[in-house]
């Protein structure tokens, strides 16, 4: 397998000019010839579907679900980075660029951060035409908030619904090409194929997920915007349908899969209640703009408190613990979502944490309602703070509130070059699907910032590039015996599960996996817990295709086959995600390895050793996957150990 | 655990559009009351699962109130019996020890069932599709601060913004109107100077589409407003009427 980067020549700042100055583009007469299918209606899936669109390409659009609006970018909270400096604190396309590769860890590559830094600005302007109700201060100007990794105030937000008004504002231009007759929309259908032709990506096999019949659709190039594969782990902050499907069926046709390890922690959870959890409610790390993170200081407090014979607002002052601030005076409860997580656990485990499981840490309000008054909280999380109450049952008004981390987001993914282009040739990756940006740790407020830019203003460009040798190409039937054999394959696939017939229902193995994952692939990993991991995924794979209980038929609408397909696929990635967890002995952002820390309990990278993007290459069925590096070089950013003190 | 309760449950089950569809009765012994509605049904359909029989569909995604998805109207009230939540946010403790539950799909003309409690949506789609949203395409647009717009403009767009096209509001209509929907769209965008460009066109084409595709028309009762998971506000209702007859009277 050949990675190239498709790096650009010149100096960094001038990277994107030079590839657009020189890159090949498509003419109004050829792109109505030229058809793209876009996978996946999230941020970056409808920015991208509606954006050819409006050049005058031929688009076809599938989401899983009813609609384009639900895709999971609808549940981000916190709000979108730009370097815009309106509040001339300091910042700038150079800092944001910076502070993505540093937040990183170190693990992203250079030149597309630059690059989305550079667009950042632009996706801004392009809401706010849009008609995102972003805050604004009195003056009729945009409002910024802080986020954790920056000591700059560059996030722009809509209460704490940014993610659903950004995606919004997507969908309603995805709608408006779907009026206009340029996107072609298909509603509850689900990629289950990748069709290659001559070696190049030339259509997908589909399944319409009410009729439970499968479609063969042409495209001169696939893109696949279809999300992160955290539910692995099974409880997460995704949602219940989100999966990694079409990343893995791209990683089975030859796209190599990078840094699968790379799974971010997020620090502000609801924690666990009980065994019957379907998922976990995250708590928008805006929240820690206003909100302190303790523990009581004294273990017998913490203990009172587990046992309900101690409340939180009883304790005093000076026998609390706030730790962040403490450890990392600097940055204090704004740290990188990766160090806080892993303070949190530290914490937990030496006997502080609270709640009735010891598994929880305060997030409290009461000095900022003391400085600002009880409406101007309400005003910046007011949503946030009823969502808890009706979760929980608690006022966080009155009481501090609850929080654990849990796996909210994948770094890594299908790896891409500048383009966007996987090793597939004609097959392309964006947004959280991809691995490109966010190295070992995202930051906040950098996932919208990056589907919305992939989409926006990255693919319209480099698709161009590729698709420009393809005016020619005439459009394929899906007579072409490549569709034809691709569909009987996916047939037969379903066909199997269906065939089982066994005692376990989808949920419970799935549960299991979950289990697995958290316990050996979640916040602290070693040698020998991987390979434990190994081993059990193993056994929960072939414990899947002997005993799992799909009930129903193929025909007509089926949930558990859904899930069960979805699930395959997950036990595939999670034994990819511990392979590569067990290759990378450092710890560097998200990825944790016990054994490589500092005295303090820092993450200790290994420059000399893993300064590489691990991309990993599908080797067949129950074959060990091969693993190729890209070797990351920084001309720019001076690589450090992180340093949030 | 102590705080579990048993219940009831009557549950519409239909196997297609063409099905006739009845309600089902199942028992479930416990039921943590921790656990939000849906994770109740989660416990019902590994019961039945284990029981060989086939599970309840339902739509749910986020499962935090925001994807729109989840569309179950429970005890007679579209996403139960607590205010502003969506059916995922609903939780058991709301419910009492012994008690029945009928659990049935949206019905409206508008949201033809798919199966058990799944309906079809597409049609706030195509309302949308129909002129939700600013004709602007990527690209070549002014600077976000170039428009200064008041804070009290933008924060009553961001609220009719709010709503997640849920269909709570048609679900409880006498007359399956879907105008608080359409208003909300109507008002957040005409609330907004990019948006007020096309407002008068906005509120005619999506009017049209709404009352081609069935929706009922409004006669203020404001059940809506109640039932809005989201709170989104009937006034959006007035403005949209207001927005509708500017366009009108300028033919």
């Amino acid at each position: 397998m050949k990675l190239d980067s498709k790096i650009p020549q010149g100096e960094m700042a001038k990277k994107w000019s030079n590839y657009k100055a020189n890159q090949k583009l498509v003419n109004p007469a050829n792109k109505r010839k030229l058809d793209i299918i876009v996978v996946g209606t999230g941020l970056a899936g409808a920015s991208a579907a509606a954006s050819f669109g409006e050049m005058g390409f031929n688009v076809k659009n599938f989401t899983i679900q009813d609609s384009p609006r639900r895709a999971h970018s609808i549940a981000a909270q916190g709000g979108i980075n730009a370097a815009k400096n309106y509040p001339n604190d300091g910042d700038s396309v150079h800092r944001l660029f910076y502070d993505t590769v540093k937040g990183g860890d170190y693990r992203a590559r250079e030149a597309n951060v630059h690059r989305l830094a550079e667009v950042s600005n632009d996706i801004i302007d392009q809401c706010v035409a849009q008609g995102v109700p972003f805050a604004r201060e009195y003056g009729g100007l945009l409002d910024n908030r802080s986020f954790g990794g920056a000591q700059v105030s560059r996030t722009f937000y809509a209460k704490g619904q940014t993610g659903q008004q950004l995606l919004i504002g997507a969908y309603q231009a995805l709608m408006r090409q779907v009026n206009a007759g340029t996107v072609d929309l298909y509603t509850r259908t689900e990629i289950v194929d990748i069709v290659m032709v001559d070696g190049k990506a030339r259509g997908v096999i589909a399944r319409d997920l009410v009729t439970g019949k499968f479609q063969r659709h042409f495209g001169h190039a696939v893109v696949l915007a279809t999300g992160g594969y955290g539910n692995a782990f099974f409880l997460s902050t995704n949602a219940m349908g989100s999966n990694g499907s079409a990343a893995i069926k791209a990683y089975q046709k030859g796209a190599a899969f990078a840094n699968p390890c790379f799974a971010q922690i997020h620090p502000t959870c609801i924690p666990v209640h009980g065994e019957f959890q379907s998922k976990l409610t995250l708590m928008s790390e805006s929240l820690r703009n206003d909100g302190r993170i303790w523990v009581p200081a004294k273990k017998e407090d913490a203990e009172a408190i587990r046992a309900g014979k101690l409340k939180p607002t009883e304790i005093a002052e000076e026998n609390r613990d706030y730790y962040l601030e403490r450890r990392y005076p600097a940055f204090g409860n704004l740290v990188p979502r990766d160090v806080a997580s892993r303070a949190a656990k530290e914490r937990c485990d030496a006997g502080f944490g609270v709640g009735t499981t010891g598994l929880a840490v305060y997030l409290d309000f009461k000095s900022s309602i003391e400085r600002l008054g009880e409406d101007a909280i309400r005003a910046r999380y007011g949503n946030l703070f009823q969502m808890y109450e009706k979760i929980v049952d608690d006022n966080p008004y009155e009481t501090p509130m609850m929080i654990y981390p849990a796996i909210h987001y994948t770094m890594g993914g299908i790896w891409v070059d500048y383009e966007l282009q996987t090793s597939v040739p004609g097959l392309f990756a964006a947004g959280e699907a991809n691995f490109s940006d966010h190295g070992a740790n995202r930051l906040g407020a950098s996932a919208l910032m990056q589907g919305l830019a992939d989409g926006y203003f990255v693919l319209p460009y480099t698709i161009q590039n590729y698709l420009a040798d393809d005016i020619s190409t005439p459009r394929m039937t899906g007579e072409e015996k490549e569709f034809v054999d691709a569909e009987n394959e996916a047939k037969a696939k379903f066909e199997k599960l269906m065939a089982i017939k066994g005692e376990r229902s989808v949920d419970s193995i799935h549960k299991e996996l979950g289990l697995v994952m958290w316990d050996f692939v979640g916040m602290a990993r070693n040698k020998e817990g991987l390979e434990q991991a190994i081993e059990k995924i193993a056994n929960i794979k072939k414990e899947f295709y002997s005993n799992v209980r799909i009930p129903g038929s193929g025909e007509g609408m089926n949930v558990e086959l859904e899930k069960a397909s979805r699930l395959a696929d997950f036990i595939d990635i999670g034994d990819l995600m511990a392979r590569d967890a067990l290759n990378r002995e450092e710890s560097c952002g998200g990825h944790f390895r016990e054994e490589y820390q500092t005295e303090e309990g820092e993450a200790m990278r290994q420059d000399d050793k893993f300064a590489y993007a691990a991309c990993w290459e599908y080797k067949g069925e129950d074959k060990a996957p091969e693993m190729h590096k890209e070797d990351l070089t920084f001309e720019v950013v001076k690589v450090a150990q992180r340093n949030y003190k | 655990m102590e705080n579990n309760i048993s219940l009831t449950l009557k549950v519409w089950r239909q196997n297609g559009p063409k099905d006739k569809g009845r309600f089902e009765t199942y028992k479930l012994e416990t039921v943590s009351v921790d656990s939000s509605f849906l994770e109740m049904m989660d416990v019902l359909n590994e019961q039945l699962i284990n029981e060989g029989k086939e599970p309840v569909a339902f739509d749910h995604d986020c499962r935090e109130g925001i994807c729109g998805m989840c569309s179950l109207y429970i005890n007679g009230r579209p996403h139960g019996p607590d205010d502003d939540v969506t059916t995922c946010q609903l939780h058991m403790r709301k419910f009492k020890d012994g008690e029945t539950i009928t659990i049935e799909p949206w019905r409206s003309a508008g949201f033809p069932v798919i199966k058990d409690l799944i309906v079809n949506r597409n049609a706030f789609d195509t309302i949308i599709a129909s002129g939700g949203y600013t004709s602007i395409s990527t690209g070549g647009v002014p600077d976000a601060n170039a428009i200064p717009i008041s804070k009290i403009d933008a924060d009553e767009a961001m609220d009719a913004a709010s709503c997640i096209g849920c269909g709570a509001c048609v679900a409880t209509c006498k007359n399956g109107s879907a105008m608080l929907f359409v208003s909300a769209k109507v008002s957040h965008l005409a609330l907004l100077p990019q948006g007020q460009v096309e407002a008068a066109r906005r509120a005619k084409n999506m009017v049209a589409k709404m009352d081609e595709l069935g929706f009922g028309n409004c006669t203020n009762t404001g059940a809506c407003e109640v039932e809005c998971p989201k709170g989104v506000s009937i006034s959006n209702i007035a403005r949209l009427n207001r927005e509708f007859l500017k366009a009108k009277l300028a033919d």
